[in-house]
């Protein structure tokens, strides 16, 4: 493939993402109309990804856990273990896979869903019917992820270091007192902005973000959908694809923006 | 009735729908070849063809879905390359379009589909809202499915509800992709004769796009042949179907002689 050609459609996608999010960024003040839509799709798309997020959380924290408590154990310092699980649950992981398992399953309805209104003439049905598609397809998404990117994470956060209490006392014999007393330790420092320990916003934080980005990514990919049945296994693809991209490259300056000095 | 002879509409009625020289490419492509049509008020015109020749990217342009890449569109007195996005807003509030397959919102119900024109773009109440939709299903002999979701509906089922969400804003101005295909033949009967219906008691200008003799005989003022993006013939239905001309005679097959 020619190397200027991908390089200009990589920056077109990356255009229209944007100038999406743009665009429903003005249309906000529809969210009160569309409560019953955020509402359903608040229903389809959070409650029946939580017992992922559960299952998923809960062996993360069993893995953080053993990993590092196994290192830990080699130089006597496995009291720290409550520490390493709780802060790498609440500022990486518990944001991280959460975002990932939307991405995977609400990112990739979202695309399939408009992709396949797209190709059989919905969308064009609605401009034609003077319906604004953005607000009444865009908008509804998009707040509906934003709102559960974050909830899903304070679900998975402490599941995950639930997860990680259950190896610390079956396999690395620390006591669950311990274990929790260090955990709660480590959660206190409270951050510049809020009151709040700064390790659970900055997470919720993130993931507030990443909701936006696979909300924008995933509704572009099904907007822009032509060539039928085809067409939505590629916009489905690329949603999925693009948002985890963007989820680990913006996870990276969001770091360093909380956490550098 | 008003059919005219050969060649074009009557001079000096209104006309509503003008192409000059449009011309239309995807690709290297040329779906449109310096076409030229015109529709006056009240009008029906049939347009006709193999498949693929580009009549539904004709109705596309009428309605500014697609944008033609040479040549001018009038609509209701709008150029539609250059029209303001709230002329055009207005312009298709006054039209109605009913696509080849439907195209249903499909997690609306049949009531919620019809009802979504004058929920999101009018002020009206909910129970008038209701009232129209009730009145428009009963047009197209749908009352009772109001609840039923459209992968609950038969393919001709669908078409008559994307119709009913066509006509419920009373647009002047309707466009009809293939309204026959995937009907019974009684159905498609019906709904020749109420696309007649309408333009004759509403006065409604429509272009219908048909595959179907049965249609042009009912619902035809003029018939238009069109083949690799231009004009083949355009002339009255009667002469359509008598027509001498080799290429109808193919397309209506019957062998030429
Ligand atoms: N959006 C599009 N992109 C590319 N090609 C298109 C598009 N729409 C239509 N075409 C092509 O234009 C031609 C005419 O299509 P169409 O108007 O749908 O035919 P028909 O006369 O059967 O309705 C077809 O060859 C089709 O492949
Ligand atoms: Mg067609």
């Amino acid at each position: 493939m020619n190397p200027l050609r991908s390089v200009r459609q990589f920056s077109a996608n990356i255009g229209y993402v944007v100038d999406l999010f743009l665009q429903v960024c003005l249309r906000l003040n529809h969210v009160w109309k569309r409560r019953v839509l955020i509402t359903e799709h608040l229903y389809v798309s959070g409650v029946k990804v939580v017992h992922v997020v559960l299952l998923v959380g809960f062996f993360m924290g069993m893995v953080v856990s053993l990993q590092t408590g196994l290192e830990l154990s080699r130089i006597g310092q496995q009291d720290q273990i409550g520490t390493i699980v709780a802060v790498s649950m609440t500022r990486e992981m518990g944001p991280f896979i959460t975002a990932t398992i939307i991405a995977a399953t609400v990112g990739s309805s979202l695309a399939a869903e408009i992709g396949t209104m797209a190709v059989s003439d919905e969308l064009a049905a609605l401009e034609v019917l003077s319906i604004d598609a953005k607000s009444f397809l865009v908008v509804p998404r998009m707040v509906t992820v934003a709102i559960i990117c974050p909830l899903l994470t304070v679900i998975c956060d402490p599941i995950g270091i639930f997860g990680g209490a259950f190896v610390a006392q079956a396999q690395l014999n620390v006591g669950l007192q311990l274990y929790f007393d260090s955990a709660i330790d480590a959660l206190q420092t409270p951050g510049a902005f809020f009151p709040f320990p700064k390790d659970v916003y900055g997470g919720l934080f993130k993931s507030f973000v990443f909701g936006l980005l696979i909300a924008s990514i995933s509704c572009s990919a099904g907007m822009r959908t032509t060539g039928g049945a085809l067409g939505v296994g590629n916009a489905t693809r690329q949603a999925v694809r693009d948002s985890i991209i963007a989820i680990i490259i913006s996870n990276y300056f969001m770091t360093w923006f909380l956490y550098q000095r | 009735m008003k059919h005219q002879g050969t060649q074009g509409p009557a001079s000096g009625a209104e006309s509503v729908i003008r192409f000059e020289d449009v011309t239309k490419r995807f690709g290297e492509k040329a779906v449109l070849d310096k076409l030229s049509l015109e529709v006056v008020r009240g009008e029906t015109l049939c347009i006709m063809g193999p498949s693929g020749t580009g009549k539904s990217v004709t109705l596309r342009h009428i309605i500014g879905l697609m944008k033609p890449d040479s040549g001018s569109i009038f609509v209701g007195g709008h150029e539609m390359s250059t029209i303001k996005p709230d002329d055009l807003r207005d312009l298709r509030r006054r039209m109605g379009y009913l696509f080849q397959d439907g195209a249903l919102i499909n997690w609306l119900s049949v009531g919620d589909n019809i009802a979504l024109p004058l929920r999101e773009t009018t002020d009206l109440t909910e129970a008038e809202i209701l009232d129209r939709v009730n009145a428009k299903l009963e047009l197209v002999k749908l009352d009772g499915a109001f609840d039923k979701f459209p992968n609950e509906i038969s393919g001709g089922m669908r078409k008559r509800v994307g119709l009913a969400r066509a006509l419920i804003t009373d647009p002047e101005i309707v466009l009809y992709d293939e309204p026959n295909s995937g009907l019974d033949p009684e159905t498609s009967q019906g709904v020749d004769r109420l696309i007649r219906e309408l333009a004759n008691t509403l006065d409604i200008t429509s272009v219908v796009v048909t595959h179907l003799v049965s249609c042009i005989r009912v619902v035809a003022d003029r018939v238009l042949l069109l083949e690799a993006g231009n004009t083949v013939v355009d002339c009255s239905p009667e002469d359509f179907i008598s027509s001498s001309h080799p290429r109808v005679k193919r397309f209506l097959g019957k062998d030429p002689d």
